[in-house]
């Protein structure tokens, strides 16, 4: 593994970054999950869920809770075990191996950091543990730690205890602790979900670099869609039990699959519309807008506040009548209600535009996208 | 027009009451209460054991120490409480570690077992291994063809110690156990951790001062402990007398002397197991489970 230089002044430890033994000894794993089914009694936790993760990615497990995606990390773990399916590690069956055989490190949303101990024997842990055979000299366990503190940007806090640090300084101990047994995957559980906002989004930057400069494959749940577009190389949409999408953060922004995610990604609205006659209807209004392949019938059409335009040609297009508005930063969020059934749509207007309650306004959809559905 | 000018026309300011507290009357009235039914319940009766204890002088008072039956009292005492105790620190963290890291069928009995000797009357404690041990018992005549003896001799005495002063432990460690989930244990198991390693790195550090504080309450029972002990020992001067059973078998000879020394010990050791639980209570309270309780 090259060690890389850091490319900017505010990038980690300054200097060449001793990368020599982290990873040395082996290349970024491959995961790959096959058809992985969970149930506990009679409830399902995941439906058959398949999923290949290449070496040295960053990859988001992102859904509601209940969608399965903390399940699954935990399999990966081997704190839980699948009812069916498998999971393999370079090729390897992993299911086999006990948690301590894994070699993963995990990174948990509470730190877990062990309180009776200071920074510096947390992040030892792992290499004291060891069998006599492997186990480092001591000396030797207490430099490498000095060099994970480093790494996470903590030198000079090894003798403090885990009630001595600040939310973000202790999960960065966690992550340095999870870093020190050489993991071949890294697997956080919401690692930033106890931190408030500010410190979350440092973090993430911070994890984005230590995730380039170090290389593991990493994988991470998490429930905030912005962390995990931001973050991650490709995203795992998850719902109920299932993975709904996989995708780069863009495909998963721009070309939603499902109603699920494009209403769980980004701000949407939907109306209910009807495929005839290759147009696309809103009660007896054609939105002029192309009915792709889907077969006559009912359908949604889905759309995001701002991919929308004005029109002045209330004959193609959805008109509305202006039930609230507000301002929402830089621009103005009206709420239209449109149609017989009166559905509320959210678009948003430059602030500059004169409005009234009742006021009607017709606009075209720029970009939307057209699910068949069962009503 | 500035505060000053206007004070004189407002009135002095009425005086600010909080409306969290009684009265100064009320407040004195109930503290000399609590502290009267104090005095008169507890301070006034373990200040006459000592006054009583040293009534005809210290070379009584050590007399009565030193005298044999005495002497073996008070050893019994200290080995039933070596034996019960630790015994119940291995049954007290087996139970919780089960009930707080697992989910099994049964748990909530367990739980409720756990609670058992604490709603048992001390004598039923005690009658219950006679009933199974002794000659007339269930496992009587088994027990007298192999010549073992437990009831009237000490592992009578170590069993019926051993249930009295059971949940002490238990009971302290099973909520601290619970609150602190088991996200500990999958760190250090995810971190390369054995089983053992785990437990005596992660998980006795963690629950250490409930620990210590439910083997001081269970120290306290195991030498205190009367009724039950009482109904297994048979009561045989020098060889089956705990500290608790020569102080009762010295008043009914009325040698109130030696009596009262004897019991004064064991008030000694009330107040520094007091002691060292207050101070347990005052600095880990955070840790430990029966602060939370009060």
């Amino acid at each position: 593994m090259d060690a890389r230089a850091p490319n900017d002044v505010n990038s980690l430890a300054s200097g060449t970054w001793p990368l020599q033994w982290i990873g040395r000894w082996e290349s970024p794993m491959q995961v790959t999950i096959e058809n992985v089914v969970r149930t506990y009694g009679t409830t399902p936790a995941l439906h058959g869920v398949s999923l290949d993760i290449h070496p040295g990615e960053l990859v988001a497990l992102l859904g509601p809770s209940g969608s399965g995606k903390t399940t699954l990390l935990r399999i990966l773990a081997g704190l839980d075990a699948p009812t069916s399916g498998r999971v393999l590690f370079d090729g390897d069956d992993a299911l086999k191996l006990t948690v301590q055989q894994r070699n993963v490190g995990l990174v948990f949303q509470s730190y877990a950091l062990f309180r009776h101990m200071s920074v510096l024997d947390n992040i030892g842990f792992g290499l004291r543990v060891r069998p006599r055979i492997r186990r480092p000299a001591r000396a030797e366990i207490k430099r490498r730690a000095l060099e994970l503190l480093d790494l996470v940007q903590l030198s000079g806090l090894e003798k403090r205890y885990p009630s001595q640090l600040s939310g973000g300084q202790r999960q960065r101990v966690a992550f340095a602790r999870a870093l020190a047994i050489e993991p071949r995957l890294l697997l956080l559980d919401e690692p930033f979900g106890a931190l408030d906002a500010k410190v979350r989004r440092d973090l993430r930057r911070w994890l984005r670099e230590i995730h380039d400069k170090t290389g593991h494959t990493t994988v991470f749940v998490t429930h905030d869609q912005e962390e995990a577009l931001e973050l991650a190389d490709r995203v795992v949409v998850m719902s109920e039990g299932r993975i709904e999408q996989i995708g780069t953060p863009d495909e998963i922004y721009d070309e939603p699959n499902s109603p699920f995610v494009f209403s769980f990604i980004g701000e949407s609205s939907s109306l209910p519309v009807r495929i005839e006659d290759d147009q696309v209807w809103l009660d007896s209004t054609p939105l002029g807008i192309p009915r792709g392949d889907l077969p006559n019938g009912p359908a949604r059409l889905f759309l995001r506040p701002h991919d929308v335009e004005i029109t002045t040609d209330s004959g193609r297009g959805v008109t509305g009548t202006i039930a609230a508005h507000r301002r929402h930063g830089a621009v103005r969020r009206v709420e239209l209600e449109v149609g017989q059934q009166r559905n509320r749509v959210e678009i948003e207007l430059p602030p500059a535009l004169q409005l009234r309650s009742d006021h009607t306004i017709a606009f075209r959809p720029s970009r939307y996208r057209l699910y068949a559905s069962a009503q | 027009m500035t505060d000053a000018a206007i004070a004189p026309l407002l009135g002095p300011a009425p005086k600010a009451t909080n409306v969290t507290t009684e009265s100064f009357g009320v407040r004195v009235g109930l503290i000399v209460l609590a502290i009267g039914f104090l005095f008169l319940f507890l301070l006034l009766p373990l200040a006459s054991v000592f006054v009583e204890a040293f009534r005809s002088g210290l070379g009584a008072y050590f007399d009565a120490l030193t005298e044999p039956d005495a002497i073996a009292a008070i050893k019994l005492t200290l080995l039933v409480a070596a034996i019960a105790v630790p015994a119940n620190i291995v049954f007290g963290l087996t139970a919780s570690w089960a009930i707080a890291k697992f989910e099994f069928k049964g748990k909530s009995i367990l739980n409720t077992l756990i609670d058992l000797p604490f709603s048992v009357s001390p004598v039923i404690s005690g009658l219950i291994y006679v009933l199974l041990f002794g000659a007339m018992g269930y496992l009587g005549p088994y027990l007298q063809s192999e010549n073992i003896q437990i009831i009237f001799a000490l592992p009578g005495i170590v069993l019926a110690t051993i249930f009295v002063t059971f949940p002490f432990v238990a009971r302290e460690l099973v909520p601290l156990m619970q609150e602190q989930g088991t996200v500990d244990e999958e760190a250090a198991l995810s971190l390369g951790a054995s089983g053992w390693q785990t437990f005596f790195r992660v998980t006795l550090p963690n629950i250490r001062w409930a620990l210590l504080y439910g083997v001081v309450l269970c120290n306290a029972r195991a030498m205190g402990d009367f009724g039950a002990v009482s109904v297994v020992s048979g009561h045989i001067r020098g060889k089956t007398n705990t500290m608790p059973l020569h102080v009762e078998i010295l008043y009914n000879e009325y040698n109130f002397a030696a009596a009262f020394a004897v019991a004064s010990l064991l008030a000694l050791l009330a107040l520094v197991t007091l002691a060292i639980k207050v101070g347990l209570e005052w600095r880990y309270s955070d840790q430990i489970a029966a602060a939370r309780r009060h």
